[in-house]
């Protein structure tokens, strides 16, 4: 009796557990259901590399190659900003700051990675735009710079916090070896310990990546909107998120817009998916290779 | 003593620049946002509905509609997260299990909020015909959550000394009985924490209400779970986008915000602090 009743709750512990899976298995469902109509209007390869994004225009046209292209474009520029900026916190809460500073500068990279993107959007839209305009006197403050600036400073806390796990794992013998050769903290510090801790950073990189690339608020705020492959940094854009987030509310219901949006949407989940799924995977072999294998 | 060389006072130097950036990035928010969102802000502000087309009165709805997404989104998410923990520490399922559920929980962490948006849209407003309402709204927001409160109720439950687990086996109590009165009462503060900093996520979320929850403007406050809701993150970006008042909607919007982020990070400040307490607690 009492065994039937503790083999019955397992097994709903069980079923529960895989929730997480099955909300998973859901969305990728989803998104191909509803995304795999639009290839009956459009080919794949005219969808993907169609450089006119006029959904609305009679007759409409799916090329998302300008929404691929700005995308990538804002994401690249926000690594410029964020891999620095977050190594370079990281090394310094690892190497320099002693257990005071440390109290309070960890915190302050957790709290800056918790301002919601809306505000962040926000920001990019009253402040910083309208300063980038004057500043560098350009027709418009709403570009890819913008945003890739913004992107940058938002990804510059998920490096920096996952950068610094990876270096806490490099084991102390590595550091004392080191300086027992001789090195200084310096040598010690590009020579051996970032090394080490290399293919954790390069996680830390990706996943700063799929952040960038997955943001909406800010991008839909500070893009600029404009669906044309970008020539130089400072034109508007509209990244692939934004175009979805934009779009959708007008886009009636079962419509090739709406299965061309829910397309962009299964593109824009598969590119997340292999950056998280790299970065578990290079994490792993991480942990494997320094021992420290859970 | 050897003297320090000119590459490691340069790099040091570099080290610290980068991290005086995250302070400054922090410190450039809060005084924009601050300042001029502070002047705005008022008792009104908090208590009335918006007036005339948006550029007066207040934000109360907004506030209700948010922690009614926040409130809807905890209550689905902590069950399922707690024993989805619970399940992969007290339980220890075989090593593939293991495996696929860990990332398959590292993933949902990693799909764009505007994929969840979309989700929700198909399955709860449309599938299952809850409209663009709380409900839906919550849902989609709680998948969003789970991540966090399993990873957290993970670190929590790991954290509970397996001494006390083998302690209460050895007087005879079941697995069951261990977990519900032993293990789960032990890592409760930790559980609490994940589920507090969710709170300061999900509360933030604009993308994923945008077409399962929000409305711009409501007449009054909603009045079931399928009513449709104003929720503080949307509305600021309403304000930003729609209607025809840029200059008192921009000053009601930096209001917002300011309310918004000081509600986040006072949210997630506490959570830090109490991690750090317990993590204390713990090693003590």
């Amino acid at each position: 009796m009492n065994r039937r009743k503790e083999r019955f709750i397992k097994y709903l512990f069980t079923a529960v557990a895989f929730s997480s899976l099955a909300f998973l298995v859901g969305i990728i469902l989803v998104l191909f259901k509803e995304a795999l109509p639009i290839f009956k209007t459009v080919s794949p390869s005219a969808f993907l590399l169609g450089t006119s994004w006029y959904p609305t225009a009679e007759p409409p046209e799916f090329g998302i190659l300008p929404l691929i292209v700005a995308s990538l474009w804002v994401t690249a520029g926000a690594l410029v900003i964020c891999v620095p900026l977050g190594v370079g916190s990281a090394l310094y809460l690892h190497e320099l700051a002693g257990n005071k500073q440390r109290a309070v500068l960890k915190p302050v990279i957790e709290i800056l990675a918790s301002v919601p993107s809306i505000v962040y959007g926000f920001f990019g839209m009253v402040v910083l735009a309208p300063f980038l305009q004057t500043a560098l006197d350009l027709p418009i403050g709403l570009t890819a710079f913008t945003t890739s600036l913004i992107l940058g400073v938002m990804a510059t806390p998920t490096v920096a916090s996952i950068a610094e796990d990876a270096l806490s794992y490099v084991p102390r013998s590595f550091r004392e070896a080191s300086f027992a050769v001789g090195a200084d903290r310096w040598q010690t510090l590009t020579k051996v310990i970032i090394p080490a801790a290399g293919s954790g950073i390069s996680t830390a990189v990706i996943l700063g990546m799929s952040r960038a690339i997955g943001e909406t608020m800010t991008v839909l705020m500070v893009a600029g909107g404009s669906a044309i492959i970008p020539e130089s940094i400072f034109d508007p854009v509209r990244p692939m998120t934004a175009a979805i987030a934009a779009e959708m509310g007008e886009a009636p219901v079962g419509s090739d817009h709406y299965h061309a949006l829910f397309a962009i949407a299964l593109i824009l989940f598969l590119i997340t998916f292999a950056f998280n799924v790299a970065a578990e995977l290079i994490s792993r072999r991480y942990r494997l290779k320094l021992g420290q294998a859970r | 003593m050897k003297r320090k060389s000119i590459a490691q006072k340069i790099g040091f130097a570099a080290l610290g620049a980068c991290m005086g950036a995250n302070i400054l990035f922090l410190g450039t928010i809060l005084f924009f946002i601050g300042v001029k969102g502070l002047g705005a802000i008022n008792w009104a502000f908090l208590t009335q509905a918006p007036r005339d087309s948006m550029t007066a009165g207040g934000v109360a709805p907004a506030i209700v509609g948010t922690l009614y997404l926040t409130l809807g989104a905890i209550l689905f998410a902590l069950p399922l997260g707690v024993a989805c923990a619970v399940y992969l520490t007290e339980y220890s399922p075989k090593g593939w299990i293991v495996n696929v559920l860990r990332i398959s929980i590292n993933n949902l962490a990693g799909v764009p909020s505007v994929v969840f948006g979309l989700f929700g849209l198909t399955v709860f407003v449309k599938y299952m015909g809850f409209g663009v309402s709380i409900l839906s709204g919550s849902l989609t927001l709680g998948i969003l959550a789970l991540p966090v409160i399993i990873s957290a109720s993970q670190e929590a439950l790991v954290a509970v000394p397996q001494s006390i687990r083998e302690a209460s086996l050895a007087l005879g109590a079941t697995q069951w009985e261990t977990i519900r009165k032993v293990v789960l009462p032990a890592a409760l503060p930790g559980i609490l924490t994940g589920v507090i900093l969710s709170v300061g996520r999900v509360a933030g979320e604009t993308a994923p209400i945008l077409f399962t929850a929000a409305a711009f403007y409501l007449k009054g406050y909603p009045d079931s779970v399928f009513s449709e809701v104003m929720a503080l993150p949307y509305h600021i970006y309403a304000l930003m986008t729609e209607g025809t008042h840029p200059e008192e909607q921009t000053r009601i919007a930096y209001a917002s915000s300011l309310l918004l982020l000081g509600l986040v990070l006072s949210v997630s400040m506490l959570a830090i602090w109490l991690r750090q307490r317990q993590r204390k607690a713990y090693h003590a």
